[in-house]
């Protein structure tokens, strides 16, 4: 997907001014952080499921290349074709191919991010291959002409009931539904001769079982299981390396916070763990199987400061609870993933440079650690890449003078003591009898909006000199 | 028992007063109180910002100022975090300093953490009289654990009530720099956070951090609204708040 981070700041000053989108972001995180606090309560040791899945996540990249081998060889045994893409465009490459070799016109497709990552639709379509997106929210996406998704989990919750219903009248060119049971009828209407003509199905991976050569899948529409199993000859799988695990004792590990703290589910609707292709005597599944694992910058985060993001299981939950996500939405971050884990992987993954904002635009209040399930010191992540901006002169001039000369007073008390004492006195007057500052110099991100609260009189320090010596 | 007090940068400029009352608290809990003049700034807009190294230079500075103290407090989570839960990362690759640097960072303490954990207060030296309620400010509940400190003081203030607003914990959107350099999001964090100060009904709101109460405060002034309170939670625990005026809201 083409980078758009760099208009971070122009699109968050138009989502803000988007009531709708506001009302829209206000439901979502109310709803999910609700149904997250819930839905952990249920374990009996939530602190500790988590921390086991930590190790076990852990466990797995540690030893990353050798269970990706495993992997290979027992979906390889078991039928499957494993394939290797260094980048999105590379795995793009690979299932055009695949495509092509079974001459395949039509694709149906259940949600995939590493899909976005490689622009799969806009590559399958320029090859001829018709792509219909069969997660409800992904559809509605795609017939609202290709908008990109705006939450990893749920794609369109940007969008409320009411634009949804438009849109179907519009497309569907049916009288307009206002029920949601009557809406996802009609989709499911619209999807159904899809899936049955289908040649080829793209699902993603949340995990892959290296001791059996599995995907495992969780969804909530079923959509999944007619794109994989049902008609058609053909199964990709595309997912990233890093989503291995060595066991089906480690998936049951991590499936217990998976959906809690996605959607707040004890378990999503479906849970489908795949291996192989149709074996001789079996009743379904595709003729052919195949797996195009991508790297995409993945292998350049191991075994650096910044590898616990790859323990991330795309759950969602630190975009659900950032105060910054939540009135700003998906579509600013300008790539793939947005929110917190966004923002760490977006520059790991197309370059610090273009990204200049997404470490930046984060209060820091470190709400996405607590609530991660993996552990991923995400504000830290985050600083640490504010550190290599710094370190690599990509901040503005002004802003890394101001922080020099804050930095070369602080450490010099005998400059430091009169420059306050001389700045508080100016800030006291400037508030006059208000005891208020409407407009400072070189602040107008704070005084455009907020009045800055004066001095209440002179520095504490001067005033216990004075008191006590 | 010899305490050295952080003033914190931002308190010693904007809000003396705080620091005063902090003296207060910890002198009526027993404690002599000692401030290093030489004194400046915790380090955290630079570290923040990716300037480790003046963090690091700063860190030092501190350790210099502070190591002679038993304890040291400071009316502040934000700085508290930094120093107990960052410092010592700044020294990872100095053993030597580490040691040190830990030792006195498990020894500073935010204030409501030392006077709850550490002194046990179980007296206040002033009275408030009021309904508050409280924000819990984002470094000293997820960094250091302070939650039920501060409201178990609160409630030795008789003449307190303590309403809980909706969403107590969530950021009010200040970040430091962030406030600055995305001022509009960061209003638009803070106008919910005045939501839910409003909805509460109480007259006063009472937080342990001067970033927050800035940005709370003067949001607050902007749009109008005159009478609803922001004060440090030193200030309603000594009791040396200025009382509410008669026409203010809830009074």
């Amino acid at each position: 997907m083409q980078v758009q981070s760099m208009h971070f700041k122009a699109r968050s000053g138009q989502k803000l001014a988007d009531v709708r989108l506001q009302q829209n972001l206000k439901i979502l995180s109310q709803r999910w952080t609700v149904g997250r606090t819930n839905a952990i309560a249920e374990l009996d040791d939530f602190e500790g499921t988590r921390d086991e899945a930590v190790e076990r996540r852990n466990r797995a990249l540690a030893n990353l290349d050798a269970y990706l081998e495993r992997f290979e060889a027992e979906a390889t045994r078991r039928g499957a074709t494993v394939l290797w893409a260094e980048t999105p465009e590379e795995a793009s490459r690979l299932v055009v191919a695949i495509a092509k070799k079974h001459e395949v016109a039509k694709v149906t497709k259940s949600k995939s991010m590493v899909s976005e990552e490689m622009a799969l639709n806009r590559h399958l379509e320029a090859a001829g291959v018709k792509v219909v997106e069969t997660d409800l929210g992904e559809y509605i996406l795609q017939i609202n002409d290709n908008e990109p998704p705006s939450h990893i989990v749920a794609p369109v919750v940007h969008k409320s009931k009411d634009e949804v219903s438009d849109l179907f009248a519009r497309v569907h060119d049916r009288p307009r539904l206002t029920e949601i049971p009557a809406m996802t009828r009609e989709a499911r209407e619209f999807l159904r001769p899809h899936f049955l003509s289908s040649d080829m199905g793209v699902s993603g991976g949340n995990f892959l079982v290296a001791e059996t050569g599995s995907v495992a899948v969780f969804t909530n529409e079923g959509n999944e299981g007619m794109c994989t199993v049902l008609p058609p000859k053909v199964h990709v799988v595309v997912t990233g390396i890093e989503k291995v695990l060595p066991t089906l004792e480690d998936l049951a590990t991590v499936a217990r916070l998976l959906p809690r703290s996605a959607t707040g589910q004890s378990i999503s609707n479906y849970f489908s763990i795949l291996t192989g292709p149709r074996a001789p005597g079996e009743q379904d599944g595709p003729e052919h199987m195949y797996f195009v694992l991508v790297d995409g910058g993945r292998t350049g985060l191991l075994g650096g400061e910044f590898q616990d993001m790859l323990r991330c299981i795309r759950c969602g939950a630190c975009m659900n609870h950032c105060p910054v996500y939540q009135k700003i939405g998906g579509h600013t971050y300008g790539w793939v993933y947005p929110g917190p884990m966004g923002s760490v992987l977006t520059p790991a993954y197309v370059g610090i440079e273009k990204t200049l904002d997404l470490p930046q635009a984060a209060t820091l209040c470190g709400e996405c650690h607590v609530v991660c399930p993996m552990k991923i010191p995400l504000p830290d992540l985050l600083r640490k890449l504010r550190e290599k901006q710094m370190e690599r002169g990509l901040r503005p001039r002004r802003e890394r003078a101001g922080l020099a000369a804050w930095a070369f007073a602080a450490k010099r008390p005998g400059l430091y003591r009169p420059m306050v004492r001389m700045a508080s006195w100016v800030l006291a007057r400037l508030g006059g009898d208000s005891g208020r500052i409407g407009s400072l110099p070189m602040s107008g991100g704070w005084t455009a909006t907020r009045d800055l609260p004066a001095p209440s009189g002179p520095t504490f320090k001067e005033r216990w000199a004075k008191q006590r010596h | 028992m010899r305490v050295g007090l952080f003033i914190t940068c931002l308190v010693d400029v904007m809000r003396p007063e705080i620091a005063e009352a902090t003296v207060r608290l910890l002198e009526s809990a027993g404690c002599t109180v000692e401030v290093p003049m030489a004194q400046t700034c915790c380090g955290q807009p630079g570290y923040n910002s990716g300037d480790t190294a003046s963090a690091r230079d700063l860190a030092r500075k501190f350790l210099v100022e502070f190591e002679r103290f038993e304890h040291v407090v400071l009316p502040s989570g934000s700085c508290g975090g930094m120093i107990r839960h960052h410092y010592p990362v700044l020294f990872a690759d100095d053993p030597d300093l580490r040691v040190r640097i830990e030792a006195l960072a498990s020894r500073t303490w935010e204030l409501t953490s030392f006077l709850h954990d550490v002194v046990g207060m179980k007296s206040l030296p002033g009275r408030f009289e009021g309904e508050v309620t409280y924000h819990d400010s984002c470094s000293g509940l997820r960094e250091l654990g302070v939650q039920a400190q501060p409201r178990a003081l609160l409630a030795l203030q008789p003449g307190v009530k303590l309403v809980e607003m909706k969403d107590a914990r969530a950021c009010c959107g200040f970040g430091g720099t962030f406030a600055v350099k995305y001022g509009d999001i960061s209003t638009a964090i803070v106008d919910e956070k005045i939501e839910r100060i409003h909805a509460s009904g109480a007259p006063c709101v009472v937080l342990g951090d001067l970033g927050c109460m800035l940005n709370i405060e003067g949001r607050l002034r902007r749009t109008g609204d005159t009478t609803t309170r922001v004060l440090h939670v030193a200030q309603v625990l000594a009791g040396d708040a200025v009382p509410a005026p008669a026409s203010s809201k809830g009074a």
